[in-house]
This record gives C-alpha cells, structure tokens and sequence, in this order.
C-alpha cells in the first residue's frame, strides 16, 4: 500500500511527480482525490466543496478551451464561463472567485502580469499575487499542466484540481479525466447544490505569506 | 481533424481497413510464415499506418530499413528519405513528430551512439516515435555481430525501452508499442530492441495478422504538448527563456520536465502490463534456482533449463520484456523464493544483473553471468555450466572440448 498522498504544499523545494511515488492514474468513470481513486461522483462533490471554502476560488482555462479551434472547444469554453458564473453566484461575499486564463506556454520574462494571465514555467506568481487557495485547470496540454500542478504544489498551499480531457493529473490534488461540456456542467450543478452547506475559509492562502 | 476512433472499419489507400488494434492483435485469425526477422520488421511496419520512415541504411546489421524502402515504393508508408548520418536521421524523425507524423526509424551499434543526443530530446519533447533497435558491438574495434550494450546506454534517456526475445515478440511489439507509446499519458519515443542477427538474420515461424488489416492512424491532437510550436518549449528550446535564464524558476521548471518524462515512463505500466500482458513472463518462479533475462538470452537459459532437467536439477525462468518501464515489482515478487538468481548476458559490463541486484533484496543471490560479448553466441551448456559450479557440482567446460 502506497502512503504517499497528493496534498496541498508547500511540499519540498523539489518535490517529487506524484506518478514516481506510486499514484496512479484513474480509469475512465473514475477520478482521484489525493491520489486516491475515487468514484467521479464523490470527486465533484469534493470539487464543489474545495471551491466554496475556498477565499479566492479560480479557474485557470488553457488554450485548448480558450480559443475556438473546434466546436467542441467552443462549446467547453461556455460550460467554464457557467461554471464561473455559478461560482460567483454561490459564494458568500467576501470570496473571490477568479477566471484566469493561461493563454499560451511561452516562457515570458522578465515575468509575466500575474493580475490577467498564468503561465506554465512560474505559475505559483499567479497563485501568490492573487492568493489564490483552489485552482482549476481545464484547457491545459497535459504535459504543460503537470509541470504546472507539480511546480504550484512545492511552493504554494494552494489546492489544485484538474479537469482534465485525456487520461488525468496525479499532480492535481484531485483530477477528473475525460473531461466534456456535461462534466464541466455537472461541477457547476454540484457547486449549485452545496450552496450554503459550505462554510467558507476565514483566512486566505497561506502561500502568498510563506513563499 | 484525425479522430482515431471515426476511421475504425474505413480503408486507406492501399485497401487496408482501420481495425481497432485490440481486435487486429488478440482476435484476428494468423497466418504463420517463415520470415527473417527483417522481414517481419517490414511485416509490422506495412500493418502500422506510418506516415514518415526515416534510414541511414548503411547499417550492415539490418536489412529492415531497405525492406521499409520497399514498402514506401509500394505505397505503404507516408514518405521515405535517407538521412545523412545517424545524428541526421534521428533529428529528421524528431521534425516529422513535431509536425505530428507516426514516425519509425531503425538503427544499431555504433549508429544508436552516434545519434544518442537525439534521444533525450525526443522523451524532453515528448515524441512518441518507435525506433527499432538491432543491437550488435559498439566499441572498437566494430562488430556486426550481436551485443547488448548499447542498451545500457538507452536505460537513462527518458525513451520506453522493451527487449524482444523472438521474431513473433518483435511483429506483435511493433505494432503494441505505438499504442502504449501514442498514449496522452505516456506520449513517449519507445526503442524496441533485439539481439542483432539472432533476431535480425535468421528464419523464424511468425504468426502475421491480415495484411488487410491496419492500426488506427496516430491522432497528433491527443499529444501532452502542442504540435510544433515555434513559439512554445519543447520546440522552441534554446534560444531563449527558461533554459537560459539563470534563477530558481527556470531551473525549477526545468526539474519538474525532467521529472515529468520519468512519471510518464511509470504511467506506461499500466498500458505495457496491458498489451504485453505484464512486463515479464514467470515459468516455474518457486524453484530454488532462477534464470533473469532479456532479449535472446531468455531463449539460451530456457534451453539450459532443459538440460538442467535431464540431471534432475529444477530451475525457474523470469523472462524481462520492458527494461523501462523497469519491473521492479514483479521481478521482486518473482525472486522472493529463489536462493540463486543467474543472469545470462550478451554484454560485456552486466547491466542487467546490475539493475536486478537495485531490486531485490538479499542481491548477493544475483550471479552476474554468464556473459559472452563481441558477436560470440551462449551455449545453453555454459549456462549449466556456470550454474553447476555455483552450486559446488562438477561440470564440464567447453572451453575444454577439441584440446
């Protein structure tokens, strides 16, 4: 039995890819929370709830949502904005859900403005500067996207989710795989659905302090 | 837009029909054929949907990359050209995978550590490309006879590294290996590799698939990193940001890539375990004595464990088919029982008892031999041999025969 658990950091200087230290990947109809598999059912309960505890709930979209190369994509980018939209009707006040977009993988320097974008080679700038404490990831090419939660959990607490359209993130704190318009949707309904049951984090991400 | 599944049961130009790969591999009726192992790399490759083969076909070890000529001439493959040395050929299939071609390319010997900087590159920038692997001597001075050496050298580039045994393993892995490889998960270039010659030049009994019969086209769109970028790392990969710049984040980042090739290398289990039906095979593993092998060697210990029987001596036999993915697991679980472990190699330095004393407890069991190197063949007597003498029982030595 592997113990190793994918938890909120700020975990190590480097810490390891979760797939090295025994976490496997979910198989279809399955996802993982703390790389645990778990039914889907009770990942977007626990997505919906992270994100109404959370003080500055955000979804990051990435380039494959964010620009319409396909119908499909298209489609994906409305059901992120309803999420959003849902997010920002179900919180208490003094949360502050975000939607910030990474855009592109290009590594931009002398850094980028953490305020309108994430980037894939420092995102813990965004995490910081926005004291962001639960993230989504959607969008995202894989390979970019574990880099991402890799480098996001060494150096932040921030709690990370994937929803991921391929095969999932052992990186991401909880991931969904296969993701489509009605998975993203279904998040939005579950989030409607805990509304209020939730009670809200009084402090904010300590990562923006800490690191 | 490809969409691997919507081609399922159409034809391409050769009147081939798409046919899902599970089905093609474990259902469809065969045709056994006596074919060189050359041949049957032509055979896999002309049932693979490939669209780029790149050669440096001077390679005396293989007549594969010719035979793959053909198959171009006859319409098979997407497009063929030579490149102008090894170095060249594996940074033309690089190019081709960026621009998201399945791509296939053989080498061997002094070839594969010619162009050996390619090969970290490909894992870095996550190219899914197959590279056929007929191993023969790399030092000087040259051989064109088998030697397993080379493969120590492809353990630590980040690439799947299987190690066929027969003619049949390297037609059915051909054709597997791009779908564990072409996974999103994995996304990795495999080298697939044999005991040159052995393998290479001699006539077997292999069991084909319809030639009717094709693998779904590879579906670039699935790819962990966008198709050739210029804009975007791995593509754009020296002339600026982060690989140059000199601070914490950028080498972070470039410590989690790194990271990040080795855990796709871990998720491949899952797939190999599936299409390979786990990463070793097992034959009697609660015997006292055990063979560890790969490749061809797996073939001289099973002959060996046939002539121990004559003498009333039993031995297991643990056959290794991916060297990476590493099996640690079952190797352990396999040796758990056994007071002597041999590990019969083609190779002069051992690596791959090296990596199975890494694994398993008690590793002073591990008898590290015999070897053989330099193109020599393995008598199943000398592994007898080698394990007799361990055990303290009188055995005869062929060295001595003819004096």
């Amino acid at each position: 039995m592997n113990d190793y658990r994918v938890l909120p950091g700020p975990e190590h200087f480097l810490p390891p890819a979760a797939a090295s230290m025994g976490i496997r990947l979910p198989n279809p109809g399955e996802a993982h929370i703390n790389g645990v598999i778990a039914p889907e059912e009770k990942a977007y309960e626990e997505a919906a709830r992270q994100f109404l505890m959370a003080k500055v709930p955000t979804i990051f979209p990435g380039p494959l949502v964010l620009w319409a190369w396909n119908e499909k994509a298209a489609k994906k980018a409305t059901a992120i904005r309803h999420l959003y939209n849902t997010l920002k009707e179900c919180v208490h006040p003094s949360q502050t859900p975000m939607l910030i977009p990474m855009p592109d993988y290009r590594p931009k320097y002398p850094k980028i403005n953490p305020e309108v974008e994430i980037n894939p080679n420092h995102p813990n700038l965004t995490i910081w500067h926005n004291k962001i404490d639960c993230c989504m990831f959607v969008g995202v090419h894989c390979h970019q996207a574990n880099l991402s939660l890799k480098i996001i959990r060494g150096g932040t607490s921030c709690y990370t989710i994937a929803m991921c359209a391929q095969a999932g993130h052992e990186d991401a704190m909880l991931s969904f795989r296969d993701a489509s318009v009605e998975k993203i949707m279904k998040l939005a309904d579950w989030v409607r659905k805990l509304k209020g049951t939730v009670q809200p984090r009084l402090t904010s991400a300590k990562s923006g302090a800490s690191n | 837009m490809a969409d691997t599944h919507s081609v399922i049961g159409t034809k391409n130009k050769k009147g081939q029909t798409y046919t899902d790969t599970w089905k093609m591999m474990n259902e469809a009726p065969r045709t056994p054929s006596f074919f060189t192992g050359s041949e049957v790399i032509k055979e896999a490759v002309r049932r693979a949907s490939c669209d780029v083969m790149i050669a440096y076909p001077i390679t005396p070890q293989s007549e594969a990359a010719a035979l793959i000529g053909e198959l171009f001439a006859e319409g098979y493959i997407g497009d063929y050209f030579r490149g102008e040395s090894e170095f060249a050929v594996m940074s033309q299939c690089a190019g081709a995978a960026f621009g998201g071609a399945r791509v296939f390319t053989t080498t061997a010997g002094p070839g594969t550590m010619r162009a050996m900087e390619n090969f970290p590159m490909w894992a870095g920038a996550r190219l899914p490309i197959q590279m056929i692997v007929t191993c023969r001597g790399i030092n000087s001075p040259l051989s064109i006879q088998p030697d397993t050496l080379e493969i120590a050298y492809l353990l630590n580039t980040g690439m799947l590294v299987w190690h066929a045994e027969t003619a049949q393993d390297f037609f059915d892995w051909i054709l597997k290996g791009y779908m564990v490889s072409e996974e999103p998960d994995v996304h990795l270039p495999l080298a697939l590799c044999c005991d040159g010659f052995f393998v290479t030049h001699t006539k077997d009994v292999v069991n084909l698939t319809p030639a009717d019969m094709c693998l779904p086209p590879y579906d670039p769109y699935r790819s962990p990193v966008p198709c050739m970028d210029m804009e975007c790392p791995p593509v754009r990969m020296m002339r600026d940001p982060f690989v140059m710049k000199s601070n914490y984040i950028s080498y972070a980042t470039h410590a989690s890539w790194q990271q990040e090739i080795w855990a796709a290398i871990e998720r491949s289990r899952k797939h190999s375990i599936k299409w390979l039906n786990g990463l070793i095979d097992a034959e009697n593993a609660d015997a006292d004595i055990l063979i560890v092998a790969s490749g061809t060697a797996v073939s001289q210990g099973r002959e060996a464990i046939r002539l121990l029987e004559d003498e009333g001596i039993r031995c297991g036999l643990v056959k290794v088919k991916t060297l990476r993915p590493w099996p640690e697991e079952e190797i352990r679980e396999a040796t758990k029982n056994a007071k002597h472990i041999f590990v019969p190699e083609f190779n002069v330095t051992g690596w791959l008892a090296k990596e199975i004393k890494a694994t398993i407890p008690n590793h002073q069991r591990v008898h590290a031999g015999p070897h053989v190197c330099g193109g020599m063949t393995m008598p199943p007597e000398i592994i007898v041999q080698e394990i007799k003498t361990a055990l303290g029982m009188k055995a005869f030595s062929l060295a001595g025969r003819g004096s």
